[in-house]
């Protein structure tokens, strides 16, 4: 700032005819400002417009892409009991994963917000650590814990009398071990955003309450709760996309094993395009995910956007 | 909070101890439920952090509790730090993550800051673009990102993983840098002005150095998320040579016939110190990223 005052002043000020000083700035300023956001609109536009556009015109091509095959691999895909398991897995798997991540994670806020300020912050720095890990690594960690002849979990099952449970080696059991390391890897985020969401609602509002004679139940129902809507719907939103649109976990805990029935969109899109090399096939199995993902995208921008004007 | 305002007329409202308490009841459920779940949440790391400090004999060994160490050694740390290709994954993985973060700055300050303060036509729409962008999973695009990258001839380079990971990093760091450029009140950038300063020059010398929070918010975003991406690395990188950890502790330790579970662990856990490092020393910048998102938009 000291230096902006030292700045020779612009020649455009001391040429007087205002008007067009301020048109040329005008434009000019729209010209920068474009300029600086350019590369910007490249990455959005060749990095990520383009590939999109890309990969639906991949998924109308054969298998050796020399033909246009129109919806065939969608037909293909339809007929495939695989590819609807694939699709009960990924919806089974995100919608109750978000579930239990928003459950646990709105607990602990609530927990966390309850104990002396000055604790907070140690217990905070201590649970986000699921969500430091990076996933791939740490769920290296839980695969190591499923193993089916050196489980830990089951020596702490065993201890207190629960037979050994086949982690990664039944259907059922499979999945619920990757629910369980989403949640495991997820909750905390849920945690940190809700515990921002409450910290922002007024206390005048709980100290009426109290005045009222409101119960802790009335409070959490008529207070907490519709000031943190819009939070909780958006990471609610977000996650669903971010689960349903999940990688990492599947990959290294089961590999969409046993029998590929523990495979979600993009670990079967993988497998099918990238280890099979039916390119075409798999762009169309990852193209599957679009519905979901373009509704929660719709209701999250609305969220964010009805949030900004509200803080305006 | 309420607590001894309330015990001080005690008499007239017999509600006054019952809700003392309550008080002290719903501390201690706070504190029961906190600590379950910290146990929850810290078992895995803490369980590779003792398998890392075992010898391949004692993993094998079935007897006694696999939570303890009963010799521990530190023989997985120093092979694993002697191994060639692992030293080299580390490189690989710093070389991307720095190059990354530093185009993923540029281009978000610089966009940010025209998107926040110059409007031109477009702009908004670019803006929300942008915030649709980060919603676009990176396990969408990458099969047609898989041949535009065979196109260029960069499928198992580092450089591939260069060009494609900025997709994953710009559009939330110029989400939340608009979000902060915004909150800079307009009268600084006026008086900048008619001080006779121009963009470029209100861009570094107000913009950023108040907006520092946010930059050091965001490049720890950009660090995380390029540390940690998972899925173009599997995709692009075949070569053990060209891989950035997370693929290279994943598919060459765990390679091995005869499992080498202590060495696999110490792996992954080198190989997340990083952005752990950053976030035990940065926790309130990284959490004001985390949720800059929602909360402030």
């Amino acid at each position: 700032m000291a230096d902006g005052t030292l700045a020779a002043p612009r020649p455009a000020a001391i040429d007087g005819t205002r008007a067009n000083g301020m048109q040329r700035f005008a434009r000019r300023r729209s010209t920068i400002a474009f300029l600086m956001a350019l590369p910007l609109l490249l990455v959005v536009l060749g990095l990520v417009a383009y590939p999109a556009g890309y990969g639906i015109y991949l998924s109308t091509l054969n298998r050796r892409m020399t033909a246009n095959i129109g919806l065939g691999n969608y037909e293909i895909l339809f007929d495939s009991d695989t590819f609807w398991d694939v699709a009960f897995q990924s919806c089974v798997f995100a919608l109750s994963a978000v579930f239990l991540k928003a459950l646990i994670g709105f607990w602990l806020a609530h927990m966390l917000h309850h104990i002396p300020a000055k604790g907070q912050r140690k217990w905070r720095g201590m649970l986000l650590v699921p969500w430091v890990i990076p996933p791939a690594l740490s769920t290296l960690g839980w695969w190591w814990m499923f193993d089916p002849t050196y489980s830990s979990i089951n020596y702490i099952l065993n201890i207190f009398a629960v037979p050994s449970v086949p982690w990664l080696g039944e259907a059922w059991w499979a999945r619920s071990a990757i629910i369980i390391v989403n949640v495991w890897y997820g909750a905390p985020f849920f945690m940190i955003m809700y515990l921002a969401a409450l910290k922002s609602v007024p206390e005048q509002l709980y100290e009426a309450a109290a005045i009222d004679g409101a119960t802790s139940w009335q409070r959490l129902r008529y207070i907490t709760l519709p000031m943190m809507a819009n939070i909780i719907s958006i990471t609610v939103l977000f996650s669903l996309i971010v689960t349903f649109a999940n990688y990492d976990i599947v990959r290294v805990l089961t590999n969409g094993g046993p029998r590929d029935l523990t495979h979600v969109f993009a670990s079967y899109a993988f497998q099918v395009g990238i280890l099979a090399g039916n390119i075409p096939r798999g762009a169309a199995v990852s193209l599957f995910m679009v519905p979901m993902l373009a509704v929660c995208a719709f209701f999250v921008l609305r969220g964010v956007t009805r949030r900004n004007k509200e803080q305006m | 909070m309420s607590a001894s305002t309330v015990s001080k007329a005690e008499g007239i409202y017999a509600k006054a101890g019952s809700l003392s308490s309550e008080r002290r009841w719903a501390l201690w459920t706070a504190y029961a439920s906190l600590i379950f779940a910290a146990i929850i949440f810290l078992a895995p790391p803490v369980y590779m952090f003792v398998t890392s400090l075992k010898g391949s004999a004692e993993v094998a060994n079935m007897t006694g509790n696999p939570w303890l160490v009963r010799n521990p050694t530190l023989e997985n740390y120093t092979t694993l730090l002697s191994n060639r290709p692992f030293l080299k994954f580390f490189l690989n993985s710093a070389i991307i993550t720095v190059c990354v973060v530093a185009i993923t700055m540029v281009i978000s300050i610089l966009a940010a800051f025209a998107l926040a303060r110059m409007r031109f036509w477009g702009s908004q729409f670019l803006a929300t673009g942008v915030f649709l962008t980060y919603l676009i999973p990176d396990t969408l695009l990458f099969i047609p990102l898989y041949q535009i990258v065979g196109g260029l001839g960069l499928l198992n380079s580092i450089w591939g993983l260069v060009l494609v990971y900025p997709t994953l990093t710009v559009p939330f760091c110029t989400w939340i840098m608009i979000g902060y450029f915004a909150s800079i009140p307009k009268e600084l950038d006026e008086a900048a002005l008619i001080d006779g300063a121009t963009w470029p020059q209100m861009l570094l010398k107000i913009f950023i150095p108040v907006a520092m929070p946010g930059i050091i918010a965001a490049t720890i975003f950009a660090f995380t998320v390029s540390w940690a991406a998972f899925v173009y690395p599997t995709a692009f990188v075949t070569t053990p040579d060209q891989m950035p950890l997370t693929i290279g502790v994943v598919s060459q330790l765990v390679r091995a016939d005869t499992f080498a579970w202590g060495q696999i662990m110490a792996g992954a856990l080198l190989a997340a110190l990083p952005p752990v490092i950053i976030y035990a020393f940065l926790m309130d910048y990284y959490i004001a990223g985390l949720t800059a998102g929602a909360t402030k938009g």
